[in-house]
């Protein structure tokens, strides 16, 4: 896939809160029960979060709860089938279900002191630090397209968007800024 | 906001859900013996309850499992949620906030 994040960076909300698009990056997501997290956990050399709505981060990839048996496995870009074959060995002869979702959803990072109060003009979750602290992350609604939410750093999150709502949330997100920045 | 507790979540805001009909409704447990009146009852037929109303609800943008909420249709008060497969919270359990 041609890399388009260069083409996309960076619509600049302010000096100091920003928004800007990552690069590609590999995705999986992955269902099953107690079995398959812990094979898949050590497949990957990552513990994979069994607590509601926290995302575990390693070296290069990190594991996002997003139900009881589903999470979202993110690593950096890399040619199909990345982790995916290493993971679908380990998981050999276990009920689980495992699809490469890379290029199904792009990831935005909102930065910057407001960036919470950024978020808020869309999302209806609490997005204060005692409610939604660093390492929390939760599918939820922004504006009307559905998006995972990550708190990466107390100032930094990052928005994983389906492509085709891509356009759609970077401009709901420019215009929300121009009314509180 | 109308904050619904997921069983999974936490509370959540309501736009995140989606109402899906009465709960507890069981399939006819013999479905080659069950009569034309068992099934239309099975398929069509619901309560239209004024009150506590036991109601399947699904948090399709958060962690996307179906649960079980007891709701005051009057008052649209949520008394409990409960997973699926729980039984239906007693009185007493069912004052939360």
């Amino acid at each position: 896939m041609r890399d388009l994040s260069a083409a996309r960076r960076p619509p600049l909300v302010s000096a100091s809160t920003a928004l800007h698009a990552l690069p590609p990056a590999t995705r999986y997501v992955l269902r099953g029960g107690a079995d398959v997290r812990a094979a898949a956990g050590s497949a990957l050399g990552l513990a994979i979060p069994a607590t509601a709505c926290r995302a575990t981060v390693g070296a290069d990839r990190a594991a996002l709860w997003l139900g009881p048996d589903e999470w979202l496995l993110i690593a950096p870009h890399a040619p199909p089938p990345a982790f995916g074959a290493a993971l679908a060995a380990a998981l050999e002869g276990l009920a689980h279900s495992l699809v490469d979702v890379s290029h199904r959803q792009s990831a935005l990072v909102v930065s910057g002191p407001q960036a919470a109060t950024l978020l808020a003009a869309g999302c209806p979750l609490d997005l204060d630090a005692s409610a939604f602290p660093v390492g929390m992350c939760t599918r939820t609604m922004l504006a009307k397209a559905e998006v995972v939410l990550w708190r990466t750093e107390p100032q930094v999150f990052r928005v994983e968007v389906w492509r085709s709502f891509v356009a759609y949330v970077a401009q709901f997100l420019g215009e929300a800024a121009r009314g509180i920045i | 906001m109308l904050l619904i507790d997921c069983p999974y979540c936490g509370e959540r805001p309501e736009p995140e859900f989606v109402y899906g009909g009465q709960a507890h409704i069981a399939r006819p447990p013999q479905p080659a013996q069950a009569t034309a009146q068992q099934w239309a009852d099975y398929l069509y037929r619901r309560d239209n309850t004024r009150g506590v109303h036991a109601e399947r609800w699904r948090h399709t943008h958060g962690c996307g499992r179906f649960f079980n909420a007891l709701r005051d249709t009057t008052t649209d008060h949520f008394l409990a949620t409960y997973r699926l497969g729980e039984p239906v919270p007693t009185a007493a359990a069912t004052v939360r906030r």
